[in-house]
């Protein structure tokens, strides 16, 4: 790699303001080409790249940003109000990410997280795979490892944007002799990479994620298996993280919702001063509403942050409960509040041409309660509940 | 029956282990045995019915079901044993 392939770096304090000044400048203008073509985000991950902001979350000593999640969150809710499949594509980076710098200890790893924040890596994630039903916590494909290199092959239903990925995490049983539940993590990346697509990805909505299924094959230095369980750095660190992150997406597509209900009032007061429009209580309790799901993604992220790195507390059936919880109630709060929103708005909201159509934002949040299925987080949280003290 | 043999015989019914559970040693970890945290949950409930005791909130982390010792050292401490 040469020098000029070096970005440089925003630094925290600023990952939020530059992640919503591209949002604005950038993934908003995109939004509805790369919604309509069902197309990767292109112009917006470069614009995050050229300022440093793939490694927001990647500590200052190993080049990165060294921001908090609560500021990388800012910055995912500026971005989900203008394009919420740029919006997610960058939250799925950055729970990746998030494992490699929590769990990544070995040398290798370390190496890679440099790499990473010096040449602006964008990171994808297999973790389902045909035939488990869609539990991400058990593998039919198992690692193999020989002479320091590993190889697996995986055949994953859904990689998002792997095409323009430049590494994939991957579940995988440990050994060939593993049982499906003794999962590890696996960074898989050129030149030991081959990914086959399978299908196509025509969806409703978050349609710039290009969520297509690949059969996947990789090899690698053995150092590049994280060193813990993957059940370890599901609880602790990958699940957590995509129910805030994701959260945090959503809260942008209601944020802008509401944004566009208030500016339809406002503009009906201006026509009738001194008329209250038939839709202000209405915006009055969408926006009671819509504070309720700020403060939840807030205090939630900051009881992660109050966590820590405590395994303990990481991994005690309250904070897994509470942390499902958050993924439910954004997920249904969102469509909720786009819903109260056209109600507000009205046809103009309904129209596909007018400056409050919210057809894209009813699309995208449909999808928040099916990516991991709410039923299968609330039958998660109804197995703890039955051992959960009420202390 | 012994504490220990209860504690199998839980496990066996409960566990869904990828390995017999007579093949199982005090320190095997259960977990890479194939018990996944659902499992888990099943485990400590029937435990708590056999031993007839409720496991405390500090407790109820993966370390203390991580192998059969561990269970048993959990059992014995909640069960005054």
């Amino acid at each position: 790699m040469t020098a000029s392939n070096v970005k440089p770096m925003t630094r925290a304090g600023e990952v939020a303001s530059r992640m919503a000044a591209i949002a604005d400048e950038v993934a908003g203008p995109a939004a509805d080409d790369v919604d309509a073509a069902a197309r990767f985000p292109t112009e917006t991950i470069d614009a995050l790249k050229a300022e440093g902001l793939l490694a927001a979350l990647v500590p200052i000593e190993f080049g990165g940003g060294g921001a908090s999640l609560e500021e990388v969150s800012r910055g995912l809710v500026a971005l989900g109000r203008r394009c919420a499949s740029s919006a997610m594509v960058v939250a799925m980076h950055h729970i990746q990410v998030a494992c490699l710098v929590r769990h990544g200890r070995n040398e290798v790893l370390q190496a890679y997280l440099q790499e990473l924040a010096e040449h602006q890596y964008l990171l994808a994630s297999a973790t389902t795979e045909v035939g488990t039903g869609g539990d991400v916590r058990s593998s039919i494909c198992a690692l193999e490892v020989t002479d320091g290199r590993f190889r697996v092959e995986k055949q994953a239903p859904v990689i998002s944007y792997a095409d323009d990925a430049d590494a994939v995490l991957v579940t995988a049983r440990r050994t060939a002799d593993s049982p499906e539940s003794d999962q590890v993590i696996v960074l898989c990346r050129p030149p030991g990479l081959e990914l086959e697509q399978v299908g196509e990805w025509n969806a409703l909505g978050f349609r710039g994620t290009c969520s297509t299924g690949f059969i996947l094959r990789a090899t690698g230095d053995a150092g590049e298996v994280l060193d813990e369980p993957y059940a370890d750095i599901s609880t602790r660190t990958m699940l957590p993280m995509a129910h805030l992150l994701w959260s945090s997406v959503w809260l942008g597509i209601a944020s802008d919702a509401v944004d566009l209900a208030r500016r339809f009032v406002q503009s009906e007061a201006r026509r009738k001063p001194g008329t209250m429009p038939p839709a202000a209580l209405r915006l009055a309790d969408v926006t009671v509403v819509h504070q309720q799901f700020v403060d939840m993604v807030q205090s939630s992220l900051a009881r992660y942050a109050a966590a820590g790195t405590d395994a303990d507390r990481l991994s005690s059936i309250g904070f897994g409960v509470g942390m499902n919880a958050l993924k439910v109630s954004s997920s249904t709060l969102v469509v909720d509040i786009v819903r109260e929103c056209m109600l507000i708005c009205g046809l103009a909201s309904y129209r596909l041409d007018t400056p409050y159509s919210l057809g894209r934002h009813l699309r995208d949040a449909m999808g928040a309660a099916l990516m991991v299925n709410n039923d299968r987080i609330m039958a998660n949280n109804a197995q703890m509940l039955l051992v959960l003290r009420g202390e | 029956m012994t504490v220990d043999e209860t504690i199998r015989q839980v496990l066996a019914e409960h566990g869904r282990l990828a390995v017999p559970v007579d093949s199982l040693g005090d320190d095997t970890d259960l977990f890479g045995a194939g018990m996944t945290s659902h499992a888990s949950v099943n485990v400590m409930l029937a435990l708590e019915d056999a031993f007839d005791f409720e496991f405390s909130e500090k407790m109820l982390k993966k370390s203390t079901f991580e192998s059969i010792g561990a269970i048993r050292t959990g059992v014995l401490e909640m069960t005054g044993g």
